[in-house]
């Protein structure tokens, strides 16, 4: 956007201040992956020097696929993200908009409850969760930790997007009712394509916790068929000895399939499709 | 037959009472315009009468059959909105076929129903358009497309005309108007613009806090208003209402002359001097303060050179003016 205030100077400061920042963010990342590329002995005496012809090495991929089951780990995190992302998404918005939408009894006392777990960290009752799933006989599956991310992401997911569908316009919805949709298809086929921005908000904001969660693979699924990538990235760290090559290496792993995941929801962000709907 | 009979209509929200025992009958083919300042509770009416609010206490019926429990799509109603309320994600051809769609008319039916209307509404090239890539007027033409081809029993508009620029305003009144009399549909209109509701009604419908006050033709309202809310309410610029400046009234009772309806003259029973002059072309509008201290409005027709600041004598047809009692209801001149 420019403005005519926008002149050479200012805008060499906005863009001076950002490019630090994107410095001080990615910093690590790099040198996590430029040394997972690097032999042992490199890592610690350059940890900052880029990999060359000497010290260059795959050896920690190689560990990495070898040891352990690094595919099964991958599948195990994807699908729990993408799964929890679905049933937050799905069950926060639908939350979100009989909050928004409809006028009942203690609609604003549901509102409350639910945005009390926003306070309220969910690992306060990991003890009471543990518990449940031992008795229901989820522990070691990988419905244990869907069931937990869901209930942990919806709080914040049923705030942000209510507050979203009450911006969404009632004569559109009541244009809807006029023409004989359901309430059902209402709510998927006109307001959730107008809070799609809002949508991808949430699960962008939800994605990284849920994948890099340690907590809770290690205390409700720790066996080895459902262990998650950052689980299994733990055999590498010892008490006494640290495989350092390995751990970059499966770090470095770990961040593609984030970023897949942030690409796709990011777009989401940016394509609005709600101009025109009404003035 | 009659197209709509509201019987004793009450609507409340908690506490708050919006309607309060509305009574009215539209005949068919009728045009009707609920007009009234914001939050007298029109829209809410309308709301009602289309089933999107559910009354909460007396009868409407549509068509002669009560629909106090039918949903919206089944009352045989269609509705326009102010905001448009197009479907974002569908084109022009989609969202004016849904509703048809919707109720399981088959496919060269909605087709041609959709040709129909987008012919009538000169939609034609637009119709693979989104809503997005429309101008404000043909997002209205779109909205209205929509309401003609579910051939519904009776038309509601929700202030249509609102958000458009007045140019287009008044091109948009010119079509509303026609497609009535080509359609010949019952049609009830929300608005608070009153040259609208003039121009437009066959039967004008004033509204305020929840009553209606009055109901009759746009000339008989405004010739024949049956109190103080009425009679200000319709006209622009809107009636004088004096106390202190027209010698010889009761006291508390009201006098209530159109602008239109003062002359200047040599010796009159109100004098004053003039405080602002607008000037707009065809009409002169002055502003006079009184010697007793009330304001009127005088509408000259031409162009006046009245400056501001000069004397001025003004007096009325007694035949012409209003009077009201203290309770602002209208008087037989005789009374006052």
């Amino acid at each position: 956007m420019h403005t005519a205030r926008d002149t050479l100077s200012t805008r060499l400061g906005t863009h001076g201040v950002l490019i630090l920042y994107v410095i001080i963010a990615l910093f690590p990342v790099f040198v996590i992956v430029t040394n997972s590329f690097k032999t042992r002995r490199a890592i610690f005496r350059e940890p900052l020097a880029l990999p060359d012809g000497e010290s260059f090495s795959l050896i920690g991929y190689e560990t990495v696929l070898k040891q352990g089951d690094f595919f099964l780990y991958f599948q195990n995190s994807m699908i729990v993200t993408v799964a929890s992302l679905f049933f937050i998404l799905l069950f926060g918005a639908m939350a979100a908009f009989a909050l928004a939408e409809y006028r009942f009894k203690g609609n604003t006392l549901m509102g409350l409850y639910l945005a009390l777990g926003i306070m309220i960290p969910i690992r306060i009752g990991t003890v009471a969760i543990l518990e449940m799933m031992v008795s229901t006989g989820l522990v070691n599956t990988l419905w244990a930790l869907i069931l937990v991310y869901t209930a942990q992401g919806l709080p914040l997911a049923v705030f942000i997007l209510s507050e979203f569908m009450k911006g969404v316009s009632d004569d559109l919805k009541n244009a809807g009712r006029i023409d004989g949709l359901s309430e059902y298809k209402i709510f998927f086929r006109l307001v959730l394509p107008l809070v799609r921005p809002a949508m991808a908000t949430v699960a962008v904001f939800n994605m990284i916790p849920i994948w890099n969660d340690l907590w809770f693979p290690l205390i409700l699924a720790p066996a080895e068929e459902t262990k998650t990538l950052t689980l299994g990235s733990q055999v590498f760290i010892g008490q006494f000895v640290t495989d350092w090559n390995a751990v970059l290496s499966a770090l470095s792993l770990a961040i593609l399939p984030v970023m897949v995941l942030y690409v796709i929801f990011s777009r989401q962000l940016i394509r609005g499709i709600t101009s025109g709907a009404v003035k | 037959m009659t197209a709509l009979k509201l019987e004793n209509v009450n609507k409340s929200f908690g506490q708050v009472h919006v309607l309060k025992d509305i009574n009215l009958t539209v005949e068919e083919g009728e045009f009707v315009v609920f007009v009234g300042p914001s939050g007298c509770g029109k829209s809410t009416l309308l709301r009602v009468i289309a089933g999107l609010e559910d009354a909460s206490s007396g009868t409407v019926a549509i068509g002669g059959e009560v629909v106090n429990r039918v949903p919206p799509a089944k009352r045989g109603i269609a509705m326009v909105f102010q905001s448009y309320a197009l479907y974002p994600h569908l084109n022009v051809r989609d969202n004016m076929g849904l509703g048809l769609k919707q109720e399981g008319q088959p496919k060269t039916e909605v087709e041609e129903r959709v040709a129909r209307a987008s012919a009538m509404l000169d939609l034609d090239k637009y119709l693979a358009r989104r809503p997005a890539e429309l101008s404000g007027g043909q997002r209205q033409r779109v909205a209205i497309g929509r309401a003609i081809v579910r051939q519904p029993k009776l038309f509601l508009f929700d202030e249509p005309l609102s958000n458009l620029d007045a140019a287009l305003r008044m091109n948009t009144r010119v079509e509303i108007a026609a497609l009535h009399r080509t359609l010949s549909a019952s049609m009830i209109y929300v608005t608070h613009d009153q040259i609208e509701a003039m121009t437009l009604a066959d039967k004008i419908v004033v509204l305020r806090d929840g009553r209606i006050e009055q109901v009759g033709s746009p000339l008989d309202l405004y010739n024949n208003p049956a109190n103080r809310f009425v009679a200000g309410f319709l006209g622009s610029p809107s009636m004088n209402f004096l106390q202190a400046s027209v010698p010889g009234l009761r006291p508390g009772f009201t006098i209530g002359i159109r602008p239109e309806y003062l002359r200047v003259v040599d010796q009159g029973r109100i004098s004053g001097e003039v405080t602002y002059v607008e000037r707009l072309g065809g009409d002169t509008n002055l502003l006079v303060k009184t010697d007793q201290g009330e304001t009127l409005t005088l509408r000259l027709f031409g162009q006046d050179h009245t400056p501001v600041g000069a004397r001025i004598s003004l007096d009325f047809d007694d035949a012409l003016a209003f009077h009201f009692d203290e309770a602002d209801e209208r008087v037989l001149a005789e009374a006052a």
